[in-house]
């Protein structure tokens, strides 16, 4: 017998006389909130992570974006619809920067699919306006630019809106790491600066 | 260049050993204290922490439940997402896998995500007897890697070490394996970590073959996930052409959907954090995204036997937070490496047994490994009943040992004991015996317990292992029917007044 249907067998004769069927409680939600609000908390929830936060109205957007990078060579998506002065565009339609290019890259500005209030996190699901997975890892700064409307309340409010079949990356805060006597260092692999710009 | 646990002695005398060494219980008692109280305070913050509990235990049950039916669907999804889906009994099949998808790319090094699964097949050994070099990207593996030590913890296995440790540890073996650490390198944690980070980014850059586990496998879309802090998972998932996947069959989830609870669940209860710094969820292969040959190996190695398991079946919704580790006063003294197994602490003292029995010694002594207070269980976000299925694999252990042709001192006890009970003179007899013991403890026993009743301390022969770390109360001088014979129940003068 191969391995596959050995196991499923295993695993059935281990069930044997188990009924499948449990109720599953609903997991509980947290309190809806004005939207304003939520936008707040999700500032403060970012910040906590020491993660820098600028808000800004949609006029601003460029001017902001080039504060944040104060002068650093940036890589940005092709989809970005934002003109970052002095900004390489990953391609993807000719295979992209490599690794060890984007490694000599200071920084990466991207768009966000989803943020989370409670949690301070924001989501990528990789579309145009954010790029390949690789441009958001690579260089040590990322300015990543959230539009209040896409903020939400909390994790389920993100998983429903969220497309499993696109590769996401969930962000919260920059690198960092607990495993020195359990203190929290940030930076580490990942962008060791973590810029939200924030608008509206 | 890793440190093994097989052959390790039993948990009592791993512990005696853990527990004489003071900068071991220092470090423990720093981190396991300072994690305790980041994840009281998160867990405080959410009102409704017990329904979230209730919640991710369902959906955990629920999966395993219908275990064969969702791993099917898994297969199905995954495959339809362009993953290559293998399976594999034990650890031998699942390392043999990992080990051609790598030959296959003629490689000779892999760059490893930190992963529970990979560990307790022992991958590393296995790769490096193929010839090719395993690299552990996760801060705390390094650490454990370089110094050629064994993980002591789930969620940081270098707790047993301290940043000056650390320090040695890199300035001593980083250059042997790739860039070495700083000159002017100070045991600073951001400099470390900083340490850390220039030595990996050379790995990650020319890495085309990376190995990763999964903290959970969706099933209805095919989607696994990781759960990290560094973004050297990020690294490994992302840059490298091949990625193998090493996941536990009960790391399935029906849907979606329901990793919602256990996504809010884990990182309040791993780290102590409101959501850990990266989640990577991806779903086979993402045309001109990120690793193009995607393999997932399905391992049981254990887990269906656990399956089967009637009390022992909810330890497989273990979600590997380690909070169960950091609240255990057991695990604070000892440590990991006592329990002999990449599984330590509480969940481990009933993991263990669970995936390969109780036949070895080592293995026998695990569910012994506790007060049974409890604590694990009010921590665990997955409401997995730890002191239960503790006392039933302590079951386990005696049961294995009913046809022994030398009888343990504790069976040979306990068969007196039924041998005295089930007869009244047999009964009466012993209780003249202990009623002389009493008396003459009484008289003469320099141990007083608190409240001023004699006890007998350490005493010879084979109660010497019992009474060794407790003191035994002296019998009372006069057994009940004693009494009863003598003040007819209590009515006979000068009794009456004291019921």
């Amino acid at each position: 017998m191969n391995a596959r249907d050995d196991i499923l067998r295993r695993v059935r004769s281990a069930l044997d006389g188990v009924s499948p069927a449990v109720e599953v409680p609903t997991a509980p939600r947290v309190r809806p909130r004005d939207h304003a609000d939520l936008v707040d908390l999700f500032d403060e929830r970012v910040a906590d992570y020491r993660a820098v936060v600028t808000r800004c109205s949609s006029d601003d957007l460029a001017a902001t974006v080039a504060a944040a990078l104060d002068g650093a060579r940036a890589v940005v998506p092709p989809g970005l619809g934002l003109d970052v002065a002095g900004a390489v565009v990953d391609d993807p339609s000719t295979g992209g920067h490599s690794a060890a290019e984007l490694d000599a890259i200071d920084a990466v500005v991207t768009r966000a699919a989803v943020g989370i209030a409670e949690t301070g996190t924001i989501v990528l699901d990789h579309r145009p306006d954010q790029g390949r997975r690789a441009i958001s890892l690579v260089p040590d700064l990322h300015v990543c630019i959230v539009d209040a409307s896409q903020v939400v309340a909390d994790v389920p409010d993100a998983i429903a809106l969220l497309d499993p079949a696109r590769p996401l990356t969930w962000i919260s805060g920059p690198s960092a790491t607990s495993d020195i006597e359990l203190d929290r260092v940030e930076g580490v692999h990942g962008p060791r600066t973590l810029h939200v710009v924030l608008v509206g | 260049m890793s440190g093994t646990f097989v052959g390790m002695p039993a948990f009592p005398s791993a512990a005696r050993e853990a527990l004489g060494d003071t900068q071991l219980r220092r470090n423990l008692a720093h981190a396991t204290r300072t994690i305790r109280d980041k994840r009281a305070q998160v867990v405080g913050e959410v009102e409704e922490w017990e329904e979230l509990r209730l919640a991710g235990a369902g959906v955990k049950e629920a999966a395993l439940r219908d275990l064969a039916t969702h791993l099917e669907t898994l297969e199905e999804s995954l495959t339809r997402a362009g993953a290559t889906v293998h399976w594999a009994r034990d650890a031998e099949e699942a390392c043999a896998i990992v080990a051609r998808v790598a030959k296959s790319h003629d490689v000779d090094e892999v760059v490893k995500v930190k992963s529970m699964a990979t560990l307790e097949i022992g991958l590393n050994d296995h790769l490096e007897r193929e010839g090719i070099a395993a690299w552990e990207t996760d801060l705390a593996e390094l650490i454990v890697q370089l110094g050629d030590d064994l993980p002591s913890h789930i969620l940081v296995p270098a707790i047993h070490r301290n940043r000056a440790e650390i320090r040695e540890i890199f300035r001593r073996r980083m250059a042997a394996v790739g860039r070495p650490a700083p000159d002017d390198l100070s045991d600073d944690p951001a400099a470390l970590a900083g340490a850390a980070r220039e030595h990996m980014r050379e790995k990650f850059l020319r890495a085309k073959v990376a190995v990763s586990g999964a903290n959970f496998a969706v099933a209805d879309t095919g989607t696994l996930v990781v759960v990290e802090s560094e973004g050297n998972g990020r690294m490994c998932l992302t840059l490298p052409d091949v990625l193998v996947s090493v996941v536990g069959i009960e790391k399935v989830v029906a849907t979606w959907s329901e990793l919602d609870p256990l996504l809010r669940l884990l990182p309040r209860s791993s780290t102590g954090e409101r959501m850990n710094p990266y989640t990577s969820t991806w779903s086979g292969v993402t045309p001109g995204d990120g690793p193009q040959e995607v393999h997932v190996v399905l391992l049981d190695n254990g887990r269906t036997r656990a399956l089967a398991d009637e009390v022992g079946r909810q330890a497989l919704r273990c979600i590997r937070c380690s909070a169960c580790l950091n609240v255990c006063p057991v695990y604070e003294r000892v440590g990991g490496h006592a329990y002999g197994s990449v599984y330590p602490g509480p969940i481990g003292a009933i993991l263990n047994p669970l995936l390969r029995g109780v036949e070895d010694e080592q293995t026998a002594s695990l569910p012994y490994a506790s007060s049974l207070c409890g604590a694990c269980f009010e921590v665990c976000p997955v409401r997995i009943d730890i002191p239960s299925v503790l006392v039933e694999q302590r079951a386990a252990v005696v049961d294995s040992h009913r046809s022994d042709r030398v009888p343990k001192a504790e069976a040979v006890a306990m068969r007196a004991a039924a041998w005295t009970f089930s007869d009244s003179r047999r009964l009466r007899l012993a209780e003249r015996a202990s009623g002389l013991a009493g008396r003459v403890l009484g008289r003469f026993s320099r141990t007083t317990l608190p409240g001023g009743r004699a006890a007998a301390g350490r005493l010879p022969g084979p109660a010497a292992g019992w009474t060794g770390a407790r003191d035994l109360p002296a019998p009372p001088e006069e057994s009940f029917r004693e009494w009863w014979d003598r003040t007819d129940g209590g009515r006979a003068d000068g009794e009456e007044g004291r019921s």
